[in-house]
């Protein structure tokens, strides 16, 4: 019947500067298991939202009783697609993940909404789906329950990810443009596109609450909510 | 970021470093004059997509958003 994983979390930044650190989160420290990542497919639509179709080959990395059931699996890496929608009229990014091969051992699905939090504009709700199935015959509750496990590292490095990236995207303003402004101002910077250096531009002098250089989960101020955990 | 083709790693940062601008500066702010980063694409996926072909990686024909999934009952 497979497994269902559902997480909450609110992410104290902007959207528009989450969806820059969606985009450019790759490489990070927590992504060592990220091989490659391409952008395959994007358009805008008359209705103004962007498709994207991003492919990713992760490894594949099994426990020691998996590796000496299933050894053919080792040698290839997971192929994994990432379609997504971005609305900018509604600030939301519903995006959807699955692997394209490894079905017969395991199949990922994971579905996330991110959108600003209406009750709080420089904050961002993420909401997290997976639906982990295996059709291994007499193996499928074990390996879903490794899939499971497996999914739940991921994801927190997933997040980990995100938050490097975003501390990246905003310390990326010139910190002298910040100076004497102060802490106190909750106004979002302006979004910044690419962690490279660039010529620093005309910034409005503000800064992002009171955290000085975001470098640690404190810092960005993740919360995670609640986690549900249904078996099926 | 590497790309799943070798020799695009290349193409691709140029393309990305593209649209992170585009998507940021134009996009968001509900700037719809225009993609300027078209022939950055094309030359960049002209790459990747033989790289696809090369390495066997089953992407044709999947449809977008790929699989459905509803909840289960509770």
């Amino acid at each position: 019947m497979g497994r269902y994983f559902h997480s909450e979390v609110h992410i104290q930044s902007p959207w528009h500067q989450v969806l820059a650190a969606f985009w450019q989160r790759y490489p990070n420290p927590y992504s060592g298991h990220v091989l490659t990542e391409d952008v395959l497919y994007r358009e805008v639509t008359p209705s103004n939202h962007l498709l994207s179709r991003r492919l990713l080959t992760k490894t594949n990395r099994l426990p020691g009783w998996a590796e000496r059931v299933f050894p053919a699996h080792l040698s290839r890496a997971v192929y994994v697609l990432e379609d997504s929608i971005v609305d900018p009229d509604t600030n939301t990014l519903t995006t959807k993940t699955w692997n394209l091969n490894h079905n017969t051992l395991m199949t990922v699905v994971e579905r996330c909404l991110f959108e600003e939090d209406r009750s709080r504009p420089s904050w961002t709700r993420l909401r997290r789906e997976a639906w982990i199935c295996s059709a291994v015959y007499g193996l499928a509750r074990p390996i879903q329950e490794f899939g499971l496990a497996r999914f739940k590292s991921n994801q927190a490095k997933a997040m980990r990810g995100l938050e490097f990236a975003l501390s990246r995207i905003q310390t990326e303003v010139a910190p002298h443009l910040h100076g004497n402004q102060g802490v106190s101002s909750e106004k979002p910077l302006p979004p910044h596109h690419r962690p490279r250096p660039h010529p620093p531009r005309n910034l409005p002098s503000s800064t992002m609450g009171g955290r000085g250089i975001p470098s640690t989960l404190v810092a960005i101020g993740w919360h995670v909510k609640r986690e549900f955990l249904v078996s099926g | 970021m590497n790309s799943v083709g070798e020799a695009c790693t290349d193409l691709k940062r140029e393309y990305d470093q593209c649209f992170n601008r585009w998507f940021a500066e134009k996009f968001l702010k509900g700037d719809r004059s225009g993609d300027p980063c078209t022939e950055t694409f094309r030359r960049y996926q002209r790459c990747v997509q033989k790289a696809i072909k090369e390495k066997d990686i089953p992407v044709d024909g999947v449809d977008f958003m790929g699989p459905n999934k509803d909840k289960p009952e509770s």
